[in-house]
């Protein structure tokens, strides 16, 4: 028997403000405990929230670029429910009428496995606006809160049960967060809990119609462990079928290192949040014009990028598809292309040299100390052929370790290529006569002895020599 | 100077600004008459003397440099608990606040300060403002300053004792239904309760957020006006607050101007409702008549929903204050149950931190805003509000202001109302304002025969205290008994 799985994601995005969602409290990440704190972020008696306009802005901006429509009125409500990283044990959250309700998402390309992705939209429930809670640290035999984080604003993108592959849902999440970096609405970075992500998935076989029983899963703190996770549960819940084993409602953590979920909590009824519209913040009516203000704020789209990339720069599709994966990534490419007159080679630089020293150091572009300009200075030293290719790679390296201009260790190593056919036949000879054993092989047919010998004439000039003129060299000499 | 009983502020003023007076001195008298009848009649609950002089005397100093921060600067106002002022305890005379001391000032505070005002002792009220006598305070029991057997009303209670006692010259008070114009007309002060907005909440712990509003008790009705104009005004700290149109109610009040040809509305439903006082009904029959003798037209009006007030009030009011006083739990601040387990520090701190009537009114807030139940209470209750808007709207559009009694009865003695509803019928004439968002002043009309003092309520539309004040300072030009001073004073 067949099964199908069903996922739908619930998304948590901080969005990138100067301030906190509903006080002029610093929305920064990484300051000591309770240094960003104020009266209305600790939820002291008497105080009263004003709403950030930018967190609401760039809500409905990101409701745009995911096609939502966008309300007309809209409201914020309370959530009640008790916890102590809940500074007024009730969220300011959105109940009945979310700004942004019924977008979608395009999936295609290559996927997460490697497999290619079926063509598909998925679709956005809804996306809403509240603020987020302040973080538990637990010390032993006592827990202290840092409110640091409360009041942030934080949007919820709610995914349809559309996802029926890890695959997928990795897709999704990887648009989602192409587009909140696009239109600077979020950074998504995982790791400073900038994007948050719960799944919900069940099982059921082919010939049914009705979803199976969904199983929560929380603690997913990469795209990569949501993929993990999916793959995971969705083979244990089958497990389970077909072992004719019931699957309850519960919420289950994941553990990455280990590889597997754990039961946290068993759903015994919804729990009930007593959600009633916030009295202390009027509604809000949003214009069309004030809608066609906030298009015009909208970036250009990751898919409207990739066609200009094509189109202007001549790089392939696949190409274009990396350089747009990040914004930034596209920004950096956009200046560095500008420089030189060859845009396929800073592409090919980028994708070959960058992106994997990058991922190596497990740094992001924006840290990155190779600006666009050096970046460019290397392509073109190359292509002039100043440099080889082998220094061109060696120099990024230094520039990403020290941050230097190019330049400058060019000359400070005297790097620059030889390309003067005298000087080369100079070393050629010298080489020819060092190794007499490998001439004599070369002689008789050995076609890769050539590269032996063209390497110890780099050797000798510390990977100076240009190449092609090398063998060239090499070649004359010994056959005469 | 000699300083008589319940001065208006607008004579203080003059008299500091003539210089006959220092504000030292005034505040001196009134910490004496503190010290004198606080231990009897508790309508304090906490004062700080020290600070209180040092500010009159800064005062004192600005006057000498002229550098006045405004006539009003060096008199003192008493502050309803509820009201955050920075370094002060602000308890809401629950226990649960117990040792709480506010990090910063409500803009009421921060505005009463910007005009030289000094803050004057803390006022009693029923706890979070959930009562209507002070007998739901966690520390003392208010006597009302006619008749030391009976209630000040709440839950303001504390502030219109203060007034009537001359402990302070004007006091803040917070009305969520009525909780500043029962206990004026209680006590025989004015109270008025703003329209919905005029005044910025942030800073006042909250009750029900769309009902509260922040208003003055005094002496007289000039002295509200006065003390509105430095409360009120749109506030960055408070989005649901609102600019008046009128930049100077007392200067307004200054001006020349008659009743005559004032359409005044007489809601038919409210005076032929059960359970009013025959003193009552007498005392503002007066009333109509002192008024129409002035010139004003008496307009039957018709209030179709008005019985459904008390009704809506408390499952909008609870609903809110459930949510509203959620964080009071033992975490951050005030009361902490000793125990360790997270559960049990709510349950524990808020079981013994809150008071029999602060629960009931949680568990009913919860109640009706819990799922399934929803729909019948809250969003009906909802429905319900918009049609008692409706009523006043249509009212205002053939009268210009509205006349009732402020409560159904005199003052009543301690532990008289011995359940909850009949307790909550005693605010069945203000609690409808709240609901509409208006306006409406308690102003003292009477003094029965037992020598208890009542009032009558103004009611103007949304917006329109000119006229509110304009017609309830004639009519206490006009009434035909002057002076409003408790009996021992």
């Amino acid at each position: 028997m067949n099964y199908i799985a069903t996922i739908g994601l619930e998304v948590h995005i901080q969005i990138k403000t100067a301030s906190k969602m509903f006080c002029s409290c610093k929305n920064s990440f990484g300051e000591p405990p309770n240094t960003l704190i104020c009266p209305v972020c600790t939820g002291m008696p008497g105080v009263m929230p004003v709403p950030n306009k930018t967190a609401i802005v760039k809500t409905i901006m990101a409701g745009l670029m995911t096609g939502c429509d966008i309300a007309k009125f809209s409201k914020f409500d309370r959530k009640s429910y008790f916890y102590p990283d809940m500074p007024k044990n009730y969220q300011i959250s959105q109940y009945d009428l979310p700004f942004c309700k019924n977008g979608k998402i395009h999936i295609s390309g290559k996927a997460f496995s490697g497999a290619i992705l079926n063509e598909k939209y998925i679709g956005i429930t809804r996306i809403h606006l509240e603020e987020d809670v302040g973080k538990l640290n637990h010390f032993g035999r006592f827990s202290g809160i840092d409110f640091n984080r409360a009041g942030v604003p934080l949007m919820e993108i709610v995914s349809e049960p559309d996802i029926n592959t890890p695959d997928e849902a990795y897709a999704y999440l990887t648009g989602l967060k192409e587009i909140m970096q696009y239109a600077d609405i979020s950074d998504c970075d995982m790791e400073k809990g900038q994007m948050r992500c719960d799944v919900n998935v069940s099982v059921r076989p082919e010939v049914q119609k009705e979803f199976g029983t969904k199983v929560e899963v929380k603690n997913l703190n990469s795209f990569r462990a949501v993929h993990r996770a999916l793959t995971y549960e969705i083979e244990r819940q089958i497990e389970m079928l077909k072992n004719g084993e019931k699957i309850y409602q519960e919420t289950r953590g994941w553990n990455d290192d280990r590889g597997e979920s754990y039961l946290m909590r068993r759903k015994e009824s919804a729990h009930d949040y007593r959600y009633f519209p916030e009295p202390d913040l009027s509604p809000f009516i949003i214009t069309d014009s004030e809608i066609e203000e906030i298009k015009r704020l909208l970036p250009e789209l990751p898919a409207e990028k990739r066609k200009r990339f094509i189109r202007d720069y001549g790089v392939t599709e696949y190409d274009a598809e990396i350089l747009t994966q990040d914004k930034f990534i596209a920004d950096y490419f956009d200046s560095a292309v500008k420089l030189v007159s060859s845009p396929k080679t800073i592409a090919n630089r980028i994708i070959s040299d960058l992106l994997k020293e990058l991922n190596d150091r497990k740094i992001s572009i924006t840290e990155c100390k190779v600006k666009p300009e050096y970046l460019a200075e290397i392509v073109k030293s190359v292509s002039s052929g100043k440099i080889t290719n082998t220094a061109g790679k060696d120099i990024l390296s230094e520039v990403f370790n020290t941050g230097k201009e190019p330049n400058k260790i060019i000359d400070e190593k005297g790097l620059i290529q030889i390309s003067d056919e005298s000087s080369i036949a100079k070393i050629a000879d010298e080489v020819i006569s060092e190794f007499p054993s490998q001439v004599s092989e070369f002689r008789s047919g050995k076609e890769k002895v050539l590269q032996f010998l063209i390497g110890q004439v780099m050797k000798k000039t510390k990977g100076k020599a240009n190449p092609q003129i090398t063998a060239k060299i090499l070649r004359e000499k010994l056959s005469s | 100077m000699k300083i008589e009983p319940n001065i208006t502020i607008a004579k203080i003023a003059k008299n500091l600004g003539e210089g006959k007076i220092s504000s030292v001195e005034i505040c001196n008298h009134y910490l004496e008459n503190f010290t004198k009848k606080n231990s009897v009649f508790n309508a304090i609950l906490s004062i700080n003397k020290e600070k209180i002089l040092k500010s009159a005397e800064e005062s004192d100093k600005r006057r000498k440099e002229g550098k006045v921060l405004s006539s009003y600067d060096g008199i003192p106002i008493a502050i309803k608990d509820n009201l955050c002022v920075e370094d002060e305890p602000c308890t809401c005379a629950s226990k649960i606040l117990e040792g709480f001391i506010s990090p910063y000032d409500a803009t009421v505070i921060k505005k009463i300060k910007a005009a030289g005002m000094i803050p004057f002792g803390r006022t009693n009220m029923d706890e979070f403002a959930m009562g209507s006598s002070c007998e739901n305070s966690a520390y003392v029991k208010t006597r009302n300053p006619w008749d030391k057997d009976r209630v000040p009303g709440g839950s303001s209670g504390g502030s219109a004792a203060s007034v009537a006692l001359s402990i302070a010259p004007a006091a803040l008070g917070s009305d969520t239904g009525g909780s500043i114009r029962q206990p004026a007309a209680f006590c025989g002060v004015v109270g008025l309760k703003p329209s919905y907005g005029i005044v910025s909440r942030y800073g006042l712990v909250a009750f029900a957020s769309s009902l509260d509003q922040i208003g003055p008790f005094t002496n007289s009705v000039l002295d509200s006006a006065i003390v509105l104009d430095i409360i009120k005004g749109k506030d960055p700290m408070d989005c649901t607050s609102i600019d008046s149109k009128i930049a100077n109610f007392a200067e307004l009040l200054s001006q020349p101007y008659s009743i005559d040809g004032l359409r005044i509305g007489i809601p038919s439903e409210c005076i032929n409702c059960e359970g009013l006082d025959n003193v009552i009904k007498e005392n503002f029959n007066e009333s109509i008549n002192l008024l129409k003798g002035l010139g004003a037209k008496i307009i039957e009006i018709s209030f179709p929903h008005w019985k459904y007030s008390v009704s809506v009030y408390y499952v909008i009011a609870t609903a809110e204050a459930s949510a509203n006083l959620a964080r009071f739990d033992g975490i951050r601040y005030g009361l902490r149950a000793k125990t360790e387990k997270l559960s049990e520090i709510y349950l524990e701190s808020r079981g013994l931190g809150f008071g029999e009537e602060v629960k009931r009114r949680i568990l009913l807030g919860t109640f009706v805003l819990s799922s399934g139940y929803y729909d019948a209470y809250y969003r009906s209750a909802q429905k319900v509000r918009t049609l008692i808007r409706k009523d006043y709207d249509e009212a205002f559009k053939i009268c210009d202001v509205i006349l009732t009694p402020v409560t159904p009865t005199p003052p009543f003695t301690f532990n008289s109302k011995s359940t909850p509803l009949q307790m909550y019928l005693s605010d069945i004439f203000t609690i409808s304002v709240n609901l509409a968002g208006n306006c409406a002043i308690s102003v003292p009309s009477g003094i029965t025969s037992d020598n208890l003092p009542l009032g009558v309520q103004f009611t103007a539309g949304f917006m329109r205290e000119d006229i509110l004040l304009k017609t309830s300072h004639i009519f206490e030009l006009h009434r035909s008994i002057k002076s409003f001073i408790p009996p021992e004073n």
